[in-house]
Parts: C-alpha cells; sequence; structure tokens
C-alpha cells in the first residue's frame, strides 16, 4: 500500500463546504457534448482506471484511432445499438471548489421533452454550437427551452474551434448571432467560450491556440457562477409533506409537518398561516433529528410545529400571513407534452402540484410555440409529444400556487395520464 | 448566506423523497444489504420521520454467504434502532426449486437475490422499496429514476420509465406493480463515506482494514469461505484487506489496505484507480450485465 503524500491527502472540511451547481448540456447531434462531458469527467480525474479501460478496449475494437471520450457517457445497450442517446443520463464529478451534477440530455430533434425534464432541475444550462456551422435552428430551440424553464444561467460554447483554424472571427460573428435572438429570452447570465472539446482547449485549461480569448475557460466558469441567489427567499412556502405522529410515550402529543421548504425563510415565532383552512398559528419550533434549528430556508427538508393545534394534513401549504400565494381553480400554465398520446381537448387528466394531487380538465388551448420562430400558432392547436403549448385548466380544487417565474417550485405541475398512470405533461404556471 | 452545502442539499432531497413515499404508498419497505450505501439510507430514514420510529421494515434478502459481521451489525441496528426486519432467504426459494443454484467453483447467489426479492415482495405486498443505488456505481444506473416502475413480473423497462421533473414524484400505478425508489441515486460514493464520517454513523468492521484469509482470482481478492472451492494452482493466503462492498461472499472482492480509520478509508478512496463496482465479479462478466440483472429485478 502505497502512503499517501501529503500535497495529495484529500482534504474533508473543503468537501463538506462545497456547494452544488446542477447543469444540462445540449447541442445537436454530432456536436461533440459526449466529447465534452467526457473531457470533463476526464480532466476532472471523476473516470477510474476500470472505466477507462472499458473504453479503450471499445475504442479498438471500433477500430477509432484514438480513445473515445464519448463512450464514458453512453448508457444503455439498446441505446449504444443504434448509436444516439435517447434519454436524460445524470454524471458527477467535483472539483475543490464544487460538485457538479450533470443532467446529460440528447440533442436529437424529438427530444424536447428530455431538455425539459433535464433543465427542470438545473441551475445552468451549456449550449454547445459546431463552429464550423454557427448557430442553427436546434440552438435557439435549446436557448428558448432554457429560457422557459427559467435557467438564470447560459453557458454558449462554441466547439470545434480546432476545426476553423482557431478563429476568433468565427467566434465573434457566432457569438453575435446568438446575442441577436437571445435578447427576447428571458435568461439575465450569458457566458460565451471557444473550445475544442476533443482536443480540450478552454475546458480545463486555458488555450495555448487562442490567445485572442480574454474570458474564463469552462470549469473555470462552471465553478464560479454565482447561483446562491438563484432560491427564492422571499414568498415563505412550505407545503406540507407528511404529519409525524410518534404517539409514543416520549412524543406522546408530539404532531410536526414535514416537509420541504419551498421558498423563503421560516423562523421558530414566525406567525404563519395554513392554506387552505385559513388558521392562523406561531412556528413553536423547527425539528429535526432532535436538533431545533434557528431558521429554515429552501431546500431544507425540516419538521415544524405549531403553537396550536390546528387541522393541517399532507397537501396543505403553510406561508406567511403578509405574503399568500394565489388560489385559484382556474390556472394558465406553459405546457411541454411528454407523450405519445397527444393531450385531448378537454380530456382529463391528474395533477402534481408541490405535495397536492387533483384532477384537471383541459379547458382550452391558447396557442402552440413553434419552438423554431418562437411564434405563436393560434390555428394548430394539437399538441403532442415535444410540444410546447400555452393552455388553460379547471381543477377540482383549488391550488396554492405562484408564477413559475416567481418560483420553480410552487410555480410547476405534471400532468398525469389517469389511465396509464404516466407523466404525459410538465406545465410552468403563468 | 441561505445557502447549503452540496451534502446537505444531498441529504434534504433523500429526506425529501423518503417521506413522498410514504405518503404516496401504502406498504413501503427498505432493502437492507448491510452495506454502507444501505446503512446510510437507515440513517436518513431515520432523521425524515423523527421522533418516529421509522414507519417501514428493514427487508434482508440473505444469500446465506453473508459476512458474519455483516449479520451481526444487521441485528444490533435493527434492536438500536427499533425497526422491524423482514429476512428473505435465497436458500428457501432454492428448496422450493424457484432458484437453480448455479454449477461450477464460484457458485454466486447475487443472481438468485432477484428471485427471492420478488418472491419476498409478493408475499408481504410491498408496494415500494426503497434501495441504495447510486446513478455513479455503473453506466446502466446514470439513467435510473428515483422512482423507478416495475411490472408485474417485477421487470424494469429502460424505455418505459416515467419522466422527472422538478421534485415532482409521481407513484401511481395499477394492481400489481410496484416502485423501487433511490433516495441516494445523486450522491457518489465519496459523498456516502463523508456522509458516514459527518455523522458519525457505525459501519461493519470489514470495511475497515483486517488481517483475512483470501483466494486470488481473475485479478481480484475473494475472502476465503466455507462457500468457496479452490480451483487448480489457487491457494488461501492471509493479507492485510479490507471490503469496498459488502454482499455474498463468493462474489464480493476485498482490497489489500491499511485503512483502519474512516479519514483514511476517505484518502484511499480519493486516490481510488478501481470503481467500487470494480471489485464484484458478477459485472465482470459482461459490459452489460448490470443492465441485464437489472431488466430481471435486481436492485
Ligand atoms: N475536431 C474536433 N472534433 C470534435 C470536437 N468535439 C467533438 N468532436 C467530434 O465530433 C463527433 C461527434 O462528437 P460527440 O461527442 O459524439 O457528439 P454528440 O453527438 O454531441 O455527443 C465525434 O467524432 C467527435 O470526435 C472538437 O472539439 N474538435
Amino acid at each position: 500500500m502505497s502512503t499517501i503524500l501529503e500535497e495529495e491527502r484529500f482534504i474533508t472540511e473543503n468537501y463538506l463546504n462545497m456547494d452544488l451547481l446542477r447543469f444540462t448540456t445540449a447541442g445537436s447531434v454530432d456536436d461533440g457534448k459526449s466529447t465534452l462531458i467526457g473531457r470533463l469527467l476526464y480532466d476532472s480525474k471523476s473516470i477510474f482506471a476500470d472505466q477507462l479501460e472499458a473504453i479503450e478496449k471499445t475504442s479498438e475494437n471500433k477500430g477509432y484511432g484514438y480513445v473515445n471520450l464519448a463512450l464514458l457517457t453512453d448508457g444503455l445497450r439498446a441505446e449504444r445499438e443504434q448509436g444516439i442517446t435517447i434519454d436524460v443520463a445524470y454524471r458527477y464529478f467535483a472539483t475543490p471548489k464544487r460538485k457538479f451534477i450533470i443532467a446529460d440530455t440528447p440533442g436529437h430533434i424529438q427530444y424536447t421533452r428530455n431538455m425539459v425534464t433535464g433543465a427542470s432541475t438545473a441551475n445552468l444550462t451549456i449550449i454547445l454550437i459546431d463552429a464550423r456551422h454557427g448557430v442553427v435552428e436546434q440552438s435557439r430551440r435549446h436557448a428558448f427551452i432554457a429560457s422557459l424553464l427559467q435557467i438564470k444561467h447560459l453557458v454558449v460554447c462554441i466547439n470545434k474551434m480546432d476545426l476553423v483554424n482557431y478563429s476568433q472571427e468565427v467566434f465573434e460573428t457566432i457569438k453575435k448571432d446568438f446575442e441577436g435572438f437571445s435578447t427576447k429570452l428571458e435568461v439575465p447570465d450569458i457566458h460565451y467560450i471557444p473550445i475544442s472539446a476533443l482536443n480540450g482547449d478552454n475546458v480545463v485549461d486555458k488555450s495555448d491556440n487562442m490567445d485572442w480569448y480574454k474570458g474564463a475557460t469552462l470549469l473555470y466558469t462552471l465553478e464560479n457562477v454565482h447561483i446562491a441567489s438563484d432560491h427564492n427567499l422571499i414568498d415563505a412556502r412550505f407545503p406540507v409533506q407528511y404529519v409525524v405522529r410518534p404517539m409514543n410515550d416520549e412524543f406522546h402529543d408530539y404532531r410536526g409537518f414535514a416537509g420541504k421548504v419551498e421558498a423563503g425563510i421560516f423562523k421558530p415565532g414566525d406567525e404563519v398561516i395554513a392554506l387552505p383552512s385559513g388558521f392562523s398559528s406561531k412556528i413553536k419550533s423547527i425539528d429535526f433529528f432532535g436538533e431545533q434549528l434557528n431558521e429554515a430556508f429552501p431546500p431544507m427538508s425540516v419538521t415544524l410545529t405549531l403553537e396550536d393545534n390546528i387541522d393541517i394534513s399532507r397537501g396543505d401549504m403553510l406561508v406567511k400571513a403578509n405574503n399568500q400565494p394565489e388560489i385559484s381553480q382556474d390556472i394558465e400554465l406553459m405546457v411541454c407534452w411528454l407523450n405519445e398520446k397527444k393531450m385531448i381537448p378537454n380530456g382529463k387528466y391528474v395533477i402534481k402540484h408541490t405535495t397536492k394531487e387533483v384532477r384537471c380538465m383541459i379547458k382550452e388551448v391558447r396557442y402552440k410555440v413553434d419552438i423554431n420562430t418562437l411564434h405563436k400558432n393560434e390555428e394548430d392547436k394539437s399538441i403532442g409529444l415535444n410540444d410546447i403549448g400555452r393552455i388553460l385548466i379547471r381543477t377540482t380544487l383549488p391550488l396554492f400556487f405562484d408564477s413559475y417565474k416567481k418560483n420553480r417550485t410552487t410555480g410547476s405541475v405534471i400532468i398525469i395520464d389517469e389511465f396509464t398512470n404516466e407523466t404525459v405533461g410538465a406545465g410552468m404556471i403563468i | 448566506m441561505y445557502n447549503l452545502t452540496h451534502l446537505k442539499q444531498l441529504e434534504a432531497e433523500a429526506i425529501h423523497i423518503m417521506r413522498e413515499v410514504v405518503a404516496q404508498f401504502e406498504n413501503p419497505a427498505l432493502l437492507f444489504s448491510g452495506g454502507k450505501d444501505s446503512i446510510c439510507l437507515v440513517k436518513l430514514a431515520e432523521k425524515a420521520f423523527w421522533p418516529s420510529k421509522i414507519p417501514f421494515p428493514l427487508v434482508h434478502i440473505d444469500t446465506g454467504h453473508n459476512f458474519p459481521e455483516a449479520i451481526q451489525y444487521r441485528d444490533e441496528l435493527v434492536a438500536r434502532i427499533g425497526a422491524k426486519l423482514i429476512v428473505g432467504n435465497v436458500q428457501d426459494s432454492i428448496d422450493k426449486g424457484t432458484a437453480v443454484e448455479e454449477k461450477g467453483p464460484n457458485p454466486s447467489r447475487n443472481g438468485l437475490q432477484t428471485i427471492t426479492l420478488l418472491e419476498t415482495i409478493e408475499k408481504y405486498k410491498f408496494d415500494a422499496c426503497f434501495g441504495g443505488a447510486r446513478r455513479d456505481e455503473e453506466k446502466a444506473r446514470a439513467k435510473e429514476r428515483f422512482f423507478s416502475h416495475r411490472d408485474e413480473f417485477g421487470q424494469w423497462d429502460p424505455k418505459n420509465q416515467r419522466p422527472e421533473l422538478w421534485n415532482l414524484y409521481n407513484g401511481k400505478k395499477a394492481k400489481g406493480e410496484h416502485f423501487r425508489v433511490f433516495p441516494i441515486s445523486n450522491w457518489t460514493e465519496m459523498d456516502v463515506w463523508q456522509y458516514i464520517a459527518a455523522e458519525q454513523i457505525p459501519i461493519p468492521s470489514i470495511y475497515f482494514s483486517h488481517e483475512r484469509e483470501i483466494v486470488e482470482r481473475d485479478n481480484m481478492l475473494l475472502a476465503n469461505s466455507p462457500f468457496i472451492t479452490l480451483g487448480k494452482g489457487e491457494q488461501v493466503e492471509k493479507r492485510i484487506v479490507r471490503c469496498r462492498t459488502v454482499g455474498d461472499m463468493t462474489c464480493t472482492g476485498v482490497v489489500e489496505s491499511t485503512a483502519s480509520t474512516l479519514d483514511e478509508i476517505i484518502q484511499e478512496v480519493s486516490s481510488a484507480r478501481v470503481t467500487e463496482r470494480g471489485g464484484r465479479a458478477d459485472d465482470k462478466r459482461s459490459e452489460a450485465a448490470m443492465e441485464d440483472r437489472k431488466k430481471q429485478g435486481y436492485f
């Protein structure tokens, strides 16, 4: 056994202080997405010898002249055989600064649904553009979806710079092109980086081939993007998930409301209102495994106890009196359809929203979005797989919600087919 | 600053998922292997429902090829937290004839566990089973959902998994179907070790360095046990080793190591060059081995 050198020692203290960045990658087929992810994993030393051995062997068997890093990230056998990725896969790596979760979503034309799925939990999206082809229809679509899902940070990687002689002009033209339409989107923070995923230029290490580029590398950008303010800390929302009632001698009368803080900050002593009943009380304690916390904020999972014994169950929501969500049965949504079976006009579905489950009816399709031109199509209103549209629904019981723009967690719903139980739609409340 | 560290975020996510399961399902259970991942799950379950006891049983699918230390640990844990333990014996399935012991010098019962597991699920009518699988373990797992739908035969269909968006988990199912739920999907091996260290969670002694009789086979070190038959040229030797995973003794590799504290294990994991599954004989059989077993209903 080799002893570990002092400078290589793993510092647990640093590890315990890292934060977490979740990002998605989007690009058309062959833009180099798999290669880029493989490169990030490889250069951040997140690949083990046996994994490397496996892809070396496969690369050799397939007759590639190099170790194909793209092989690291391709998953299931059916897909391997078809040679394309068809689902969302999650990858992990860490640097001393941050831990990263990548939702790897394929760029294939049909797979809007996968990108929406991956983006729903992401802080940031990387959009890959092939330097030789520039901004294509799909780049626009990817940017639109990121914006629709309220991703706050975009990193546009102009890839394969090695194939355009590392030309600054090519980079600037593509950047200008992208800026031209991204002003119409709602993404506040956009970065542009010229890279070669294959050779590693500007991915982890600064490129010697592009002195003209003064910006940060991709990894540096991922490590330093400011995400602490991505959570909504203002509009306190606590959907009750589960009522904890130990009913033993020690905690005979204990009634705790378990849940995840979806927005805002809760402290003991805070005046709260339970929805839908409207009864008010004060937070007595914020419990966490025997500890009493001074405050709870997103995305903490805690248990609240109240001063008064009011009737609260799963699906209810604790909020503050002076800041309440909207309450309604008529709800406007942007919906992305996830299923082969088209949305049925006036059809009935089940909706999951926070911890609540209700039934609903599709009242109206306002329009369908042409995701290439971003035009509203008010003629063709049929919503099928991968379509995005604006709809109006009516629920059997009122929901307590915020607009998705204000808060992703209290502004999102999934739509479930009552008969197959499949998740068929993803909705963002307007 | 209102910013949770990554490990606290992962903990919060896992607790949220466990509570969702208890709220959405009638009869959940936690699959307890005695390994560090399922030990983490138990700690998370304790946290999720405190001050209540864990509101579901622990289920151990027992191959009969156990490290005795793992069984001792299991029984002590169950007694300490006051949980209910259900054991499904692979031997019972073999005796009934629903499972057939492998032939050869290396008769692993890992494959048979699937059968006993499905029989146990059927017998107790569990509708959701927590497992400690992580997406970083193996390529085929990178696409696994938190809520993984199984049909009435317990099978996993990679083409028919529900999209998972935001923190909204769809546990709706038809009669006879059930779910596997993986609350620590997003954790890496390092996260698990750091959590065990930070929370001071006791783990079975075999994870720490000790002297043990081993047999070297296919570039792996296997713990010697009554369940192993020596092949030609193979011999029993004593080495200083520890386990990286805990499973069927016939196919769980041990590694040479002097790591005798959690910090030393963490140092070792950080410089490790082989994935922990790299030490499992059953995964080596083919690159798609895991995927095949998953389709059959392996955890
Ligand atoms: N020259 C060059 N080729 C690249 C670069 N990045 C990717 N490629 C190649 O482009 C092809 C498609 O890459 P891949 O990563 O599989 O694309 P994906 O479909 O987006 O995942 C492969 O042959 C890669 O080797 C790059 O930066 N430079």
